[in-house]
């Protein structure tokens, strides 16, 4: 994995004056991969170019880290960006207490592997304590929020990355890369600042921080065609395995420390992965064989449904629904 | 070789802007099942037959509808050829500050006429806006074609009107495209509709379009953002993105300001892959082969090609918050490249009004969406090359120290020049008693930048006035006295020593001798106007400063054209590097006027006799 993550295998390396074409539009995975590699390169540099602005203008940067794929990219970036000094930025993970073991496994592993720094802020702690408590549904995405907040605060992180990307949905379309957050941890749409060529403006004042979402400008087709130029290690559940699910609002749930199946839930035993890793109580698996980098790509870009829309219960609770978890501080 | 295209769009509202984003989308299969599904409910809701397209991506309403700032919303879609990011802008008549955002950034503008209204006064803004931010390519297009029954009249209409208007910007490739957004003819694919139209579908030609010659390949650039250093492997190096230019191991550079030259030793790509040429936009860290003491902040140029530096600059700005105006006096925080310094704005030279292009010079300040020519003072020197040559180095953002808040986006002009006056050396005996005084007047820049012409004027302005003037001409002269040299370095320096000795004694016998010669490198130019202030006599350098896109349509003798098919090599602006003068008497810009024009204008710079 260290090896992987430092270098690239098979990069194109572009020549001035190239023009390559494309065959007939037919593409095979494979040639999708290398056609995207320009672009990947595009993007790639402006991830970068966006850690290292941080790191020359804040002064307590953080990485969100989940061990998904997303924020697996992200670190990916950020380990590259800096090279071959060490990343020099601590990790965050909201942890909701509803994960999958397999997610943890990796998280821990990468951060040993690249002698990182973790700080895990555990929604059950804000519940123990009574500064959260447990909602109806048992869903506790929605409670990440107060612990973020409150270890940002705790820790003056001044910079907080995230692997946020515009095409999620609708609400995200205009957001900015750096998004400024009030001293209540508050995005406020009327203050967003104007994004104009590379220079972005950082400043804030003292108790205010700023959101930074290197992957802004990625899809989630550009996210796994990376994932698969990089050799990118994901976490076991986002390949095919076999696991005993339930159907529940449209997806496939599986038991777990949020608890299992109603009565009236019939459990079977399928062939699933996951699209999206997160609170397990609310994310949900989709039928796939797909077991490699590559099947998983084509698997993606056959997909007819996007991946908040496939997954995420709490996403679907209401179009506004992501937008005002913004405002409130939510990712 | 871009396979990224970023592009703006702008139209006027209910253009069909969204409509058309929307059949982007759809027709490329961006669109998913549970998008469109939301869509074909909210189009069922609202009573209409068919899906709504314009509800994908329709910012405006979205935004009306939860109450949020109208603004920039960004769009992606992919091809097998290209990855497209749209920065859609609503168009609304007084959103200049998001078109200028969304511009910023886009190789490419799209705007949206109604076929039936024409061309009207917004869309002429916005194909200002484009041109002023730099936007080499512009796609007319000319949308609800199914409302005027597919008329090639009604389209040919619209394009006259809208290239006649054009032709006052500084737009490179202009295209029009008829569409119907809500049909879909000529969007993605060709229209059964439209035979008379011979021109490719909308996405074809965003597939096709080339744009990898927009980035500026000739003056290297590299602003250091960050230092990284390794304490275990000792390791030190400079990480950034390339801004202009390639970088190579063994180019020799110097570092700005301090002045300090080195070599490269090494190039590293993200993750530490060894690079053998870095050229924008790369992110790439540098290693050099001596210790300087270089931070953030600090530029890395080859010593022969600098950009200007000045604390006093000319620049465009647009005003872009409601919450103060541009005052002169006023201070601010500039950003520029990585750099940051104070810098207070010393004078608001005129107002632009962005759709008659009047400049109003009793203005005295800039409210939001309102542009400007300004001239600012900096508490350090800026390190920068004008926008139009490179967007990277020669735009900034104002901040507000107060607030944090960006308040003025910005694009340098080039140091602010103290109103140049030629200095007249007066007292060489001799010289005093002949009928007339000489000097020389030096035209350089690219090939087919309109040098020879606007000297061939000059020479005729001169000689009616009873003037001794005589043209020397780069080209010309190479068929005789400089026969016998060729293209390299060594030989495009001998070629300008001897021109430049040759219209130095013209000179100094009493003649205005016009040199007319691309004569690119700087220390060349520079030592010839040294041996001229030598001589006591004056030297007037100006700079045709026509962008090379330009150049290279033009093209009368098909020399870029060689050039870039590899026929031959060498070729200024190609892959030979032009320098610009940094000390300019005079800057040309083809735009300014005709050749008469422009040489009256030098003919201004040179005083009676
Ligand atoms: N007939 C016709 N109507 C169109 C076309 N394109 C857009 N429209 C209609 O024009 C109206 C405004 O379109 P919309 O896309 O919302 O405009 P926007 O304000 O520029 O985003 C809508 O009613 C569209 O259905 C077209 O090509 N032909």
């Amino acid at each position: 994995m260290d090896r992987e993550l430092m270098t690239t295998t098979d990069t194109y390396v572009p020549q001035i004056g190239d023009t390559r074409t494309n065959g007939n539009g037919t593409l095979t995975t494979q040639a999708s991969i290398r056609q995207a590699d320009l672009a990947l390169d595009a993007l790639e540099s402006e991830g970068i170019h966006i850690f290292r602005e941080v790191a020359g203008e804040f002064d307590r940067p953080v990485i969100l880290f989940s061990g998904g794929k997303d924020s697996t990219l992200l670190l990916h970036l950020a380990i590259k960006a800096f090279w071959p000094a060490p990343v020099p930025f601590a990790l965050l993970h909201v942890d909701t207490g509803h994960n999958f073991d397999e997610v943890i496994e990796f998280r821990d592993r990468v951060v040993e592997e690249h002698g990182l720094r973790l700080i895990v802020a555990k929604v059950q702690d804000w519940i123990d304590d009574g500064r959260l408590t447990e909602r109806p549904d048992g869903i506790r995405n929605p409670l990440q929020t107060v612990p973020l907040l409150d270890t940002i605060t705790e820790h003056k992180f001044d910079a907080v990355f995230g692997g946020g990307r515009r095409d999620e949905e609708r609400a995200r379309a205009k957001e900015r890369i750096f998004s400024l957050r009030n001293a209540f941890g508050q995005w406020e749409p009327r203050r967003q600042r104007p994004e104009l060529w590379n220079l972005y403006n950082g400043r804030h004042k003292p108790g205010e921080h700023v959101r930074v979402f290197p992957l802004s400008n990625w899809t989630e087709a550009d996210v796994w065609n990376y994932i698969a130029r990089e050799k990118i290690e994901l976490p076991s559940i986002y390949y095919a395995h076999e696991r005993d699910v339930y159907h529940r609002d449209g997806m496939w749930l599986t038991e777990g420390p949020w608890g299992g199946p109603r009565e009236d839930e019939e459990v079977l035993h399928k062939t699933v992965r996951y699209r999206t890793v997160g609170d397990g109580s609310c994310t949900g698996a989709v039928e796939s064989t797909a077991s490699t980098v590559e099947e998983v790509i084509a698997e993606v870009m056959a997909s007819r449904l996007t991946e908040r829309g496939a997954t995420r219960a709490d996403d679907r609770l209401s179009e506004a629904a992501m937008e005002d978890r913004k405002r409130e501080g939510y990712f | 070789m871009a396979e990224l295209l970023r592009m703006a769009t702008a139209g006027s509202v209910d253009d069909g802007k969204s409509t058309l984003i929307g059949r982007l989308l759809y027709d490329t299969k961006t669109i998913l099942s549970d998008q469109l599904a939301a869509v074909e409910l909210t189009s069922r809701e609202r009573g209409e037959d068919q899906p709504n397209l314009a509800l994908l991506t329709d910012g405006l309403r979205a935004e009306r509808e939860q109450g949020i700032t109208i603004d920039v919303a960004y769009r992606y879609f992919a091809t097998p050829k290209r990855k497209f990011i749209i920065a859609d802008t609503p168009g609304h008549v007084q959103y200049t500050r998001n078109m200028v955002t969304g511009a910023s950034t886009a190789d490419l503008a799209l705007i949206l006429i109604d076929a039936r209204k024409g061309v009207l006064e917004q869309s002429r803004r916005h194909a200002f806006i484009a041109s002023l931010l730099g936007v080499g390519h512009l796609v007319v297009c000319v949308n609800k074609m199914d409302l005027v029954d597919y008329s090639a009249e009604r389209f040919e209409e619209i394009r006259e009107e809208f290239a006649a208007f054009a032709m006052k910007l500084d737009v490179s490739d202009l295209t029009f495209v008829p569409v119907s957004a809500l049909h879909g003819d000529n969007v993605v694919h060709r229209s059964a509709e439209m035979p008379w139209y011979e021109g490719t579908s909308l996405l074809h030609h965003l597939e096709e379009v080339y744009v990898a010659s927009d980035r500026n390949l000739i003056d290297a650039r590299f602003p250091v953002q960050y230092v990284i250093r390794d304490q275990g492997s000792d390791f030190r190096g400079y990480a950034g993105t390339v801004a202009g230019g390639i970088f190579k191991p063994g180019d020799e550079v110097v570092a700005l300001p301090s002045g300090f030259t080195s070599t490269v030793r090494a190039i590293w790509g993200p993750g530490g892959e060894p690079i053998t040429e870095a050229f924008p936009p790369q992110a790439v860290t540098v290693q050099l082969t001596d210790d300087l003491d270089v931070a953030r902040g600090d530029l890395l140029c080859r010593p022969g090609n600098r950009p200007q530096a000045s604390q006093s600059v000319d620049a465009m700005v647009c005003w872009l918050t409601e919450r103060s105006r541009l005052t002169p006096g006023a201070k601010y925080a500039i950003r520029h490249t990585t750099r940051s310094a104070k810098a207070s704005v010393v004078e608001l030279d005129y107002r632009l009004d962005v759709n008659t292009l009047h400049r109003d010079e009793a203005a005295e300040s800039l409210a939001l969406n309102e542009i400007g020519r300004i001239r600012l003072h900096t508490q350090s020197p800026l390190q920068f090359d004008p926008y139009r040559r490179n967007r990277l180095t020669g735009s900034f953002v104002l901040v507000d120290e107060a607030t944090n808040d960006t308040v003025a986006a910005g694009m340098l002009l080039g140091p602010h020049l103290a109103t140049a006056k030629v200095v007249w050396q007066h007292g060489t005996l001799g010289r005093e008693e002949r009928a007339t005084q000489g000097l020389t007047v030096w035209l350089t820049g690219l090939s087919a930048s309109g040098k020879s012409s606007v000297a061939a004027e000059l020479e005729r302005l001169l000689v009616a006035e009873g003037r001794p003037a005589y043209l020397l001409d780069g080209d010309n002269l190479r068929h005789g006295l400089n026969g016998d040299l060729g293209f390299s370095a060594a030989d495009r320096a001998e070629n300008v020593r001897r021109v430049g000795e040759v219209a130095r004694l013209f000179a100094d016998a009493g003649m205005v001798a016009i040199a007319s010669l691309i004569s690119p490198y700087r220390a060349d130019r520079e030592q010839v106007r040294a041996a001229h202030q030598a001589a006591g006599l004056p030297f007037v350098e100006v700079y045709v400063d026509t962008p090379l896109e330009v150049c290279e349509a033009r093209d009368p003798k098909g020399m870029y054209a060689k050039a870039r098919s590899g026929e031959i090599t060498g070729f200024t602006g190609v892959d030979d590097p032009y320098e610009p003068p940094v000390h300019a008497e005079l800057v040309l810009r083809g735009d300014e006027g005709d050749p008469k024009a422009l040489a009256a204008r030098i003919r201004a710079l040179l005083g009676p006799h």
